[in-house]
């Protein structure tokens, strides 16, 4: 592999990544800080109030990581699907494809963009949060690292989904019947405590828990589960879906005849 | 060393349809090659797998002595791929379209924004840089698409039918860039159906038909094979019929167009020598049909033949 080929090559994908988001910032950055916005008034103000504390802090402080965290997945992986997808649909994912760019640069590339979305709509849900309610970092390396690397997975998710993607219907499936759910049942409304003990156990299944709970840990200090499985579980998902991805590509799944 | 290399290159679809059944074929550096056939004959599988787009089922394929399955990325790093089917992202503009382009291939930011400005210059699109792709003409597409695949100045530049759908004015200015880029040096290789455009710009002809090259040949020896030629002469004076010339074949046209076939064993100067005597004064004459085309034709009809037979 030729390094100085491939730099340059990442730092072109990611400037045409940023570049693709801030075009359509209408369609990217602007529709989830309205949800987030409204899930902060409906959620965290009014009902919050009625249900009180939890974990020790108000409704309102005690769901804002998790919304915050919410908004960079689902972000993430939106972006990554929609421009690797979008550019095989529209053919230009040729362009990559005939260069001597590698197959991992054009991972790493997409990866890249679809952190850069995520973290600049979690950081712009982190500004609405705050004009709610007060929220402080507990433990900083936590939370950047965290919110990095559950965004890292999402945006993998992504390739994955795209790479199978033979039409736009099957780029919404995902999100809908899969990550949705997985978010609302991950403990970003409420702490798995509250759940029955058979639920509690099958809650632990689901990887977003992980993340909502070590990035709540990052901000509040408080977590339901052990922020070192958190770290173990998604450093697994992180480098198992890279090589996911890299086979996919390598052996031209979805993307050559 | 070779431009292109292909030895006993096959490839088989997941449906079970055989596009390439062993083809071979060589481009020497520097050459202006040809590859023609009809429709499906398995033109754009073998692009595709020389541009690293389509896998191939078996043999072997070596870019200026780099082996797609070895050294797939120094491969890649020598092509540049004009596609048939137009592949630009319609929403970015021309400009970043070329400069990310370049970028793929590992040419820093700066050189790339020079030398999309020679690029899109020579190609007319410069002042159209800022332009997002969609606003641009068919024309203007197809040559942006032929601005991105020089930005990295490969030696090896592939052309799948580069002018189909582009008007005349156009197609012609297209054949003088790509003269003037293959004078400069870069192997060609053309795919097309207007047979015209692979006589005016092609030096060799490779001919692919059902998966198989059955004409391989310096464009020269391919016209010299042609059997036959027919010609349309223009009358000073009208004719009522056809007139009797002795070793050639005619037929009016209308009362003053004579079409005449002129077979490989005869002449022109056969042909004005017998209108002569008749008294028959022509005011010019032109081919009917592109010679090419009718080479193709014919091979492309007697291999049919030749298939029919071995089937019955």
């Amino acid at each position: 592999m030729d390094l100085a080929v491939n730099w340059v090559g990442l730092k072109t994908l990611v400037r045409k990544e940023i570049i693709r988001v801030t075009r359509i910032w209408i369609q990217t950055i602007v529709p989830p800080a309205i949800t987030m916005t409204l899930y902060f008034i409906i959620f965290g103000n009014l009902i919050g109030r009625r249900i009180g504390e939890m974990g020790g802090f108000d409704y309102m402080q005690y769901i804002a990581p998790g919304l915050i965290m919410m908004s960079v997945i689902t972000n993430s992986y939106g972006n990554v699907v929609s421009s690797f997808f979008g550019a095989k649909y529209g053919k230009h994912l040729e362009e990559m494809l005939v260069s001597p760019m590698s197959n991992a640069t054009i991972i790493v590339g997409h990866v890249a963009g679809g952190v850069i979305r995520g973290l600049m709509v979690g950081s712009l849900v982190t500004l609405i949060a705050l004009g709610f309610t007060n929220l402080s970092v507990k433990h900083p390396l936590t939370t950047l690292s965290m919110v990095l690397l559950a965004s890292t997975v999402f945006a993998l998710l992504g390739f994955v989904n795209a790479v199978f993607a033979k039409k736009f219907d099957d780029i919404s499936i995902i999100p809908t019947f899969v990550l949705t759910p997985l978010t609302y049942l991950g403990g970003v409304f409420y702490s798995i405590s509250l759940l029955p003990e058979f639920w509690q156990k099958v809650s632990l299944g689901n990887p977003i828990l992980y993340m909502v709970n070590a990035f709540r840990y990052g901000i509040l200090g408080v977590s339901d589960i052990s922020i070192v499985y958190a770290y173990l579980i998604v450093g697994i998902f992180v480098l198992g879906l890279f090589t996911l991805n890299l086979i996919l590509l390598n052996r031209g799944v979805g993307i050559r005849e | 060393m070779l431009a292109l290399s292909i030895k006993q290159l096959t490839k088989t679809y997941r449906n079970g349809f055989q596009a390439l059944k062993g083809i071979d074929f060589d481009v020497e550096p520097g050459d202006f090659y040809a590859l023609l056939g009809p429709n499906g004959a398995g033109k754009t599988t073998a692009i595709g797998i020389i541009c690293s787009l389509i896998n191939k089922t078996s043999g072997q394929v070596e870019i200026f002595g780099h082996n797609i399955d070895t050294e797939v990325e120094a491969a890649k790093a020598c092509i540049g791929l004009v596609p048939q089917e137009l592949n630009i992202n319609i929403f970015d503009t021309v400009q970043n379209i070329v400069v990310n382009q370049a970028g793929y291939y590992g040419i820093p930011r700066k050189l790339a924004l020079e030398r999309a400005e020679h690029h899109l210059g020579e190609l007319r699109l410069w002042d159209r840089r800022f332009d997002q792709a969609r606003n641009l003409s068919g024309g203007m597409k197809r040559r942006l698409m032929i601005a991105r695949a020089l930005i990295h100045e490969p030696k090896l530049l592939m052309l799948d039918e580069p002018t189909a759908g582009v008007d005349i004015e156009i197609r012609r200015s297209m054949w003088d860039f790509l003269r003037r880029i293959n004078d400069a040096g870069t192997t060609i290789i053309l795919t097309t159906h207007y047979l015209e455009e692979a006589e005016s710009l092609c030096r060799h002809v490779a001919i692919i038909d059902e998966g198989e090259i059955i004409e391989d040949a310096p464009m020269s020896t391919v016209i010299r094979k042609l059997q036959r030629e027919v010609f349309v002469l223009s009358l000073r004076e009208p004719l009522s019929e056809a007139p009797d010339l002795d070793g050639f074949e005619t037929a009016m046209v209308e009362d003053r167009e004579l079409e005449v076939t002129v077979d490989a064993d005869n002449d022109l100067n056969t042909l004005f020598a017998r209108l002569n005597d008749r008294g028959i004064e022509v005011v010019s004459l032109r081919n009917k049909a592109n010679r090419l085309e009718e080479l193709f034709m014919d091979l492309v009809e007697s291999k049919q033949g030749v298939d029919q037979a071995a089937v019955r």
